[in-house]
């Protein structure tokens, strides 16, 4: 069962603000979609290998540390996107 | 001059184009005009770019001068979640209603290159969620077949704009069916590559284990044509592979069926045209053999864990701070929940508590620790059916034609019954085409069937042979 609580507590996680219908709504779905996906605990086998993946798929690419593009080339392009800025930075709500 | 939209291809309008018959400015000039007629109906674009003459412009010098891609000069539809540098991108979301995209996708890069010329962004569900396009924050786009209908989701824009002739081909991402269940519910075809076969690098995240890339596109031919345009390994995406040179094939096909799977819960009209289209298939000389994939059944389940999982983390990014809507509130945190109240939808909402739900301490083990386990079963399971000889895997890509708007927009549960057949497939990471084979009745309308085939990895090119094979047996 999912109560009210848990519901308040995963929007808060979620960083979702939810009305009090919304969230027994939310808690309804899930309590459906939850009892859905419980199947799986009914496999009973275990998958004894490693993660096998296919051979040809890549693993822990890694880009040699090196040829940085040059500093700044997308500063502008970045920041323009942001809801507010202070010259260069990101402009944010006092934290502490 | 007048142009034949409705049988127009990829590789008709080549043939056009590098004869000189028709410039790319009239052909795009002939989709624009019959955008602006048909869609305010379908409202299968949410903007068509106002620089596609300056775009079909660049192809024409590029054709005069000599230079002739595949892509050179067609006009094509872009899903809403792929980054065009300068355009605006919005994943049919409120959160990114008036984001403008910093940079290009790769694919986008590649089409580029070709002079390919993009009429606009199609319509979809919010961040690709949703098997519908009633999850868009932009309205529903309409099936083209009978508008009382969905056009599929999430890409149903880009099925709808491929069917309705409002663009040759388009792009799409598929999650768990999102290219294939429109692309079947609008009689056109849709790929899902092996993933890694097409750079992720500008599409917007949902579950990176699961999206990719892909073409939508009126034939067979055409999705390769437009597939192999954008595949290739990426050096700005890691998981990306190059394309190994498939091994020369010249046996009988053989086609497996997973029989058990198809005894429940499949529409009789779509049980009976998939076994008229096993029939056509035998008729062409393939074999087709029954096969067990015992895990098979739990795959929808396992989606359901481990896609929401992925959503919760990929959708932490929109914090209203780096780019985006932004709600302003007394502190930050407060930020953050007003931002999020407002930009999300209810579905995307509704996947990232999920996605919270699962991963948290005390239920990851029983959720998403074994959703993984099992989605390793589900591999071994594709891996044995194929090690016998099988070159392919044959479903119904929908169990049911279109339904109609509204019918299972109250209901979640419902509409993720819709993706039971195609979420194994990028579950276990291989190459799935969904291709037409017929025709529904319904209320009066001819509502578009589907198949799926499902090949192993990195095996596109199987899929393009008997989706052809297909096509033709089909027509007959």
């Amino acid at each position: 069962m999912i109560s009210k609580h848990d519901i308040q507590k995963l929007a808060a996680l979620s960083r979702i603000k939810l009305t009090s219908e919304e969230e027994a709504s939310v808690a309804g779905d899930m309590e459906n979609i939850l009892g859905y996906v419980q199947q799986i605990q009914d496999v009973s086998a275990q998958h004894t290998g490693t993660h096998v993946r296919d051979t040809n798929a890549p693993h822990n690419v890694l880009r040699a540390d090196e040829e940085p593009h040059q500093s700044g080339a997308y500063t502008e392009a970045l920041l323009a996107a942001t809801p507010a800025r202070h010259g260069n930075y990101v402009k944010v709500k006092k934290i502490l | 001059m007048k142009h034949d939209l409705a049988h127009m291809t990829i590789a008709t309008a080549r043939e056009l184009l590098d004869r000189g018959d028709v410039s790319a400015v009239e052909l795009a000039d002939a989709y624009c005009a019959r955008i602006a007629e048909k869609n305010p109906t379908l409202n299968a674009y949410l903007e068509v770019y106002d620089d596609v003459r300056e775009q079909a412009k660049a192809a024409d010098t590029m054709l005069a001068a000599g230079t002739r891609h595949a892509l050179t000069g067609i006009p094509i539809s872009i899903k809403d979640n792929i980054l065009i540098q300068g355009k605006i991108a919005s994943a049919a979301s409120q959160m990114l209603a008036t984001y403008r995209a910093s940079y290009d996708a790769t694919v986008i890069d590649r089409l580029k290159k070709q002079g390919a010329v993009f009429l606009g962004r199609t319509n979809m569900d919010e961040f690709a969620m949703g098997g519908s396009t009633e999850n868009s924050a932009f309205g529903p786009t309409k099936n083209p077949h009978d508008l009382s209908r969905v056009p599929g989701g999430s890409s149903g824009g880009a099925a709808a704009s491929v069917a309705a002739d409002l663009a040759v081909a388009a792009l799409g991402s598929d999650t768990g069916g999102s290219i294939r269940q429109p692309a079947s519910f609008c009689g056109v075809v849709g790929l899902k590559p092996t993933h890694g076969a097409v750079s992720r690098y500008g599409l917007m995240a949902m579950a990176s284990s699961l999206d990719q890339i892909g073409p939508l596109a009126k034939t067979v031919a055409d999705t390769e044509i437009l597939f192999n345009a954008i595949a290739g390994r990426d050096s700005k995406d890691a998981t990306s592979i190059d394309r190994p040179r498939p091994p020369t094939h010249d046996k009988k096909l053989v086609v497996g069926v997973p029989r058990d799977f198809l005894e429940k819960g499949v529409d009789p009209d779509v049980l009976e045209n998939f076994e008229n289209s096993l029939a056509a298939l035998k008729q062409s000389g393939v074999e087709i053999r029954d096969i067990n994939l015992p895990n098979l059944k739990y795959s929808l389940a396992v989606y359901y864990v481990i896609m929401p999982a992925e959503v919760s983390s990929n959708l932490a990014r929109f914090d209203g701070v780096r780019y985006g809507a932004h709600v302003d509130a007394p502190t930050m945190l407060e930020e953050y929940l007003a931002t999020r109240r407002a930009g999300f939808g209810a579905e995307s909402r509704r996947r990232i508590m999920l996605g919270t739900y699962v991963l948290s301490t005390g239920y990851y083990d029983a959720y998403y620790g074994k959703a993984t386990m099992v989605r390793e079963l589900l591999k071994d399971d594709f891996n044995t059916v194929f090690a016998t000889g099988v070159d392919c895997i044959l479903t119904p890509t929908s169990p049911t034609p279109a339904f109609t708007i509204g019918e299972k927009s109250t209901d979640p549960l419902a509409m993720y019954l819709a993706d039971i057949f195609t979420v194994s497939a990028n579950l276990v990471a291989l190459p799935a085409i969904s291709v037409p084979s017929g025709f529904a009745n319904r209320a009066g309308a001819r509502v578009p069937l589907g198949i799926q085939f499902t090949a192993p990895y990195a095996r596109e090119d199987l899929l393009f042979t008997i989706g052809k094979l297909f096509e033709k047996a089909n027509r007959a």
